[in-house]
């Protein structure tokens, strides 16, 4: 299938609430907004893909173009592995202009991959394709078809070159490039009714690591997180598990989706960031499970053990309160849920001025909404003039973004803390909750910013505000002692 | 108050000796030579420490004095050492620093000293010849230079009630490196007044290379500035210990003084900046605004890294407290505190509880921090505890560089900033696993008091 038409297919996603309001002209012209030239930031098509797909643990991740695509944006996340980091490891054939010019493309993405097998022996190999192997018409499915046979594993071919489109579109693509080549390839022998898969959930930071005991606590077992410290044989055998989480929701829908068509596995949208939307989660899975065939119980444990966390959550965020009631917060994310972020801040008796609605679906929409009970909090875009200016006229304590925003707080001698994808901080589960609280904490509460706030004692001139005088002068008087040393006769 | 429990045992040490800090002192004059009065050994152990830090030769001579002098009195070695220096390497000054040895024997220094410059006065000629007592058994590196100072000033400067309206005397402190002398000296200069700095290190002990022998110290402060001293418009003396040769020159010529504890930090170097625009009536320069504007970008930037880290920091008082004011400025809590001597009063000022002590109590109470400050003989303890050592003061003897790191005033606290970050920022390697985010571990006992995981950063 051509990439116009798989674009096309992806575009027709029936579970996607946004999608199904819209007219059939509409639709078919997709959902991606053409980019203005001039006035456009974030990433492409080969970036969204990447995005998805690096996380995948044992796999060598091979970018097949000039080096720009792979050279300017390797080991720029925070993914953790459990396991293998040749994830971590940067592979591209890094295309000269010989290269180009002499159409040697294909032959090197195949070397390339036979140094890769040799040097690491990974289970599989992603060829990702680029603008310039996409434009000069390099056949990367056949090359990695051949490499497969020759070689003995998958090499699978992620063919989102960054024109395709938006970011977005990219992490659409790479879950598409999981149901044609891997979901489904491998049986697994070790299947139970409690077996699920979290799609888009990162491990950032090894967040998920603060969830996954709870899970397992409950019997649930974890077939595939993608693409989260995931190995390739997880993501190859997990149309057996039993039931889908989806997390980010704009993202993979329609893997989710295509999931429930082949292999008949329900699926929710959930969240781990916040304390309530935790346990509504936990709550969804083993819903989805029982009503697959797990045993009844399921609910029950699922129950006190939301219980237990939500008490033990709700003590260690009981010291912070004090420190954060009342704090202001501007909220400005794309990728994590406002509305599972508004909710979080509330529980700490945080107030949100205003959160960010750009990248999330009616249905986001209307729980944020319900969150902050007032219209005017939400906004589709601000300008960073515009959100300069509430910073400096203190309309807002803290912003919590990404950090492609973030000097524009710093700059305005405002905290701010990062809430996506290039954070340091773990921040899922009921313990990532507590983390996220006491890193605002930190920032709101940071001594800096009163010191920075300060107005220098000079105007813009240089000269004093207050000029003052120079330093009294000491009288100089001297007595003589009757030893003859002269000592000072003032006590001041 | 201080925590200063009587102890039988030091277990490695944070001081260094008052005599040595004192020939610091002395280090910053120019043309002189500081001879400490004790058993040779006194004087070797400060060379090797000096020579280790600044990777320089480092002219200190010694009296050598021996059982026999010991005994009968050390005059007779005193005179000759002097002589000897004024024949051999004729300085412009020969800075005395009494060690133990001949405090504990007890002579009268003073005395001697005048016996020897007037009855050899044909020999000495017109080197100047300063006597600071500085028993080893009493205060560190800071009451030591402090003393040396003191002592320069009672026995050179002229009483005057001259005031030269361009020129400003600094007392630098201890811990000041020939970077933050730069600094400080630029800084000043770009109001259109003079700095007399005392004591310099920065042209003596700066890493450079002269082109021929020099048996003393070369740069530094001039003697003849020092005996002008009281011809300025004002004197700013930096860090407490720097209050009794502020006194002295106060005494003695009726120059004011401002005593700033520290240089380091926004509101510490707006303090100094303000007075120097009070002092010449002048704006203050757009380039040192652009430095006080870095600042900021520094401290926006760094903030992220220092925000509700625990630090230890043991150090001689006044660079305790520099440190201390840092961290909390930036955010971080110094949990440990270790001052190398009870008596000053700026221990009082220092946001933190401070104990006296040595590297083995910082050893013993900072596991668990995120970093430790303080010299190089810190190593040990961040060896064995696996915490990242940030070294500051005296010694520094396993980096190079140390000369020209800063701390002062709006670049140095920028450096200071930065050079902190990245050593926390390096120090985090270990990765997340799940192991160590498992929220069911230690369950029983830690969910309240469990510190954040660590971040990961690349």
């Amino acid at each position: 299938m051509s990439l116009k038409a798989r674009i096309a297919t992806l575009f027709d996603e029936p579970a996607c609430p946004t999608n199904r309001e819209k007219s059939e002209t509409t639709r078919k012209k997709g959902c991606s907004k053409p980019l203005t030239p001039g006035a456009a930031a974030g990433g492409c098509a080969f970036d969204g893909a990447k995005i998805v797909l690096q996380p995948v643990t044992d796999v060598a991740h091979l970018i097949h173009g000039p080096l720009a695509c792979e050279g300017n944006s390797w080991d720029n996340r925070h993914a953790a592995s459990s396991g293998s980091d040749l994830w971590r490891r940067s592979f591209t054939t890094d295309l000269s202009e010989l290269d180009i010019v002499m159409g040697n493309g294909e032959r090197k993405l195949f070397k390339a991959i036979r140094t890769i097998v040799e040097r690491h022996d990974p289970p599989a190999v992603f060829v990702y394709s680029t603008c310039v192997t996409a434009l000069i018409g390099d056949d990367v499915a056949a090359v990695c078809k051949r490499a497969g046979e020759r070689f003995g594993r998958p090499v699978v071919p992620v063919e989102a070159p960054g024109f395709a489109g938006s970011k977005n579109l990219g992490n659409k693509l790479a879950g598409e490039t999981l149901l044609d080549h891997v979901i489904g390839t491998v049986e697994p022998d070790d299947v139970t009714p409690c077996d699920v898969n979290i799609l888009g959930e990162y491990n950032l930071v090894g967040e998920f690591w603060f969830v996954k005991p709870l899970l397992e606590e409950l019997g649930i077992r974890l077939r595939a997180v993608i693409p989260g410290d995931a190995r390739y044989r997880d993501i190859a055998t997990a149309h057996r598990a039993k039931a889908n989480m989806i997390v980010c929701s704009s993202a993979l829908i329609t893997l989710a989706r295509r999931m429930q068509e082949r292999w008949g596995i329900p699926y929710f949208e959930g969240s781990f960031y916040g304390i309530s939307d935790t346990s509504a989660a936990i709550r969804g899975l083993c819903r989805l499970l029982v009503g697959q065939g797990a045993p009844a119980d399921l609910l029950d444990r699922a129950e006190a053990l939301i219980a237990r966390e939500e008490a033990i959550a709700w003590q260690r965020i009981a010291p912070l309160k004090p420190r954060l009631a009342g704090k202001r917060v501007l909220l400005n994310t794309g990728g994590v849920k406002s509305w599972s972020m508004v909710d979080a801040l509330h529980e700490a008796g945080m107030e949100v001025i205003r959160t960010s609605i750009k990248k999330s679906t009616d249905e986001d929409k209307a729980r944020a909404l319900a969150a902050l009970k007032d219209e005017k909090h939400l906004f589709d875009r601000l300008a960073p003039r515009e959100i300069y200016r509430m910073l400096v006229d203190g309309e807002v304590d803290i912003m919590l973004s990404g950090s492609r925003t973030q000097f524009i707080a710093l700059k305005a001698k405002t905290p701010w803390l990062d809430v996506n994808q290039e954070r340091h901080h773990p921040y899922a589960g009921y313990e990532g909750i507590v983390e996220l609280l006491k890193r605002i904490d930190l920032a709101v509460n940071s001594p800096v910013f009163p010191a920075l706030r300060a107005p220098a004692p000079w105007d813009e001139t240089g000269r004093l505000m207050d000029p003052g005088v120079p330093p009294a002068e000491v009288v100089h008087s001297f007595r003589k002692f009757a030893n003859g040393v002269l000592e000072d006769a003032d006590d001041c | 108050m201080p925590v200063n429990e009587i102890r039988s045992l030091s277990t490695n040490p944070l001081k260094s000796s008052q005599p040595l800090g004192a020939a610091y002192a002395f280090l910053g004059i120019e043309g002189a030579m500081p001879l400490l009065h004790g058993s040779q050994g006194c004087t070797a152990f400060a060379l090797v420490l000096f020579v280790r830090h600044f990777k320089e030769t480092i002219p200190i001579q010694t009296t050598a004095m021996n059982e026999v002098s010991t005994v009968l009195g050390g005059a007779d070695h005193l005179e000759e050492a002097i002589l000897n220096i004024r024949t051999r390497a004729n300085p412009r000054l020969i800075g005395v620093c009494t060690t133990a040895l001949v405090e504990t024997r007890g002579e009268d220094f003073a005395a001697d000293l005048a016996s020897i410059t007037s009855r050899r006065a044909d020999a000495i000629g017109d080197c100047r010849v300063v006597l600071a007592e500085t028993p080893d058994f009493r205060g560190s590196i800071e009451e030591g230079w402090s003393a040396a100072v003191t002592a320069t000033i009672e026995a050179l400067t002229r009483q005057t009630t001259r005031r030269d309206p361009e020129r400003l005397v600094v007392l630098a402190p201890s811990h000041f490196t020939v970077g933050d002398i730069e600094t400080l000296r630029q800084t000043v200069e770009a109001f259109g007044l003079t700095p007399v700095i005392l004591p310099d290190i920065s042209g003596s002990l700066d890493g450079t290379v002269p082109d021929r022998w020099i048996p003393s110290t070369y740069g530094g402060t001039p003697v003849a500035d020092i005996e002008a001293l009281g011809a300025a418009c004002h004197c700013v003396a930096v860090g407490e210990h720097m209050r009794r040769p502020a006194e002295a020159l106060r005494r003695k010529t009726g120059l004011a003084y401002t005593l700033l504890p520290t240089l380091t930090g926004l509101a510490a170097a707006d303090r100094l900046v303000t007075l120097l625009a009070r002092l010449s009536g002048r704006p203050v320069p757009a380039a040192i605004r652009r430095r006080r504007s870095q600042l900021q970008d520094a401290m926006l930037d760094g903030h992220f890294h220092f925000g509700g880290r625990r630090i230890a920091v043991a150090a001689e008082p006044d660079l305790l407290y520099q440190m201390a004011a840092f961290f909390a400025d930036m955010g971080a809590e110094t949990t440990v505190a270790i001052a190398s001597t009870p008596d000053s009063p700026i221990l009082e000022a220092v946001p933190a509880e401070v104990t006296v002590g040595d590297l083995g109590d910082l050893e013993e109470r900072a596991a668990g921090v995120d970093l430790l400050v303080s010299h190089a003989h810190g190593r040990q303890a961040s060896e064995r505890l696996g915490i990242p050592l940030f070294r500051v003061g005296f010694p520094i003897f396993d980096r190079l560089g140390a000369q020209h790191r800063r701390s002062a005033l709006y670049e140095g606290t920028r450096d200071l900033i930065f050079e902190v970050a990245n050593t926390l920022i390096a120090a985090d390697h270990h990765h997340p696993t799940p192991e160590s985010l498992d929220p069911l571990r230690n369950r029983e006992t830690l969910h309240d008091s469990r510190p954040s995981p660590e971040p990961r950063r690349h």
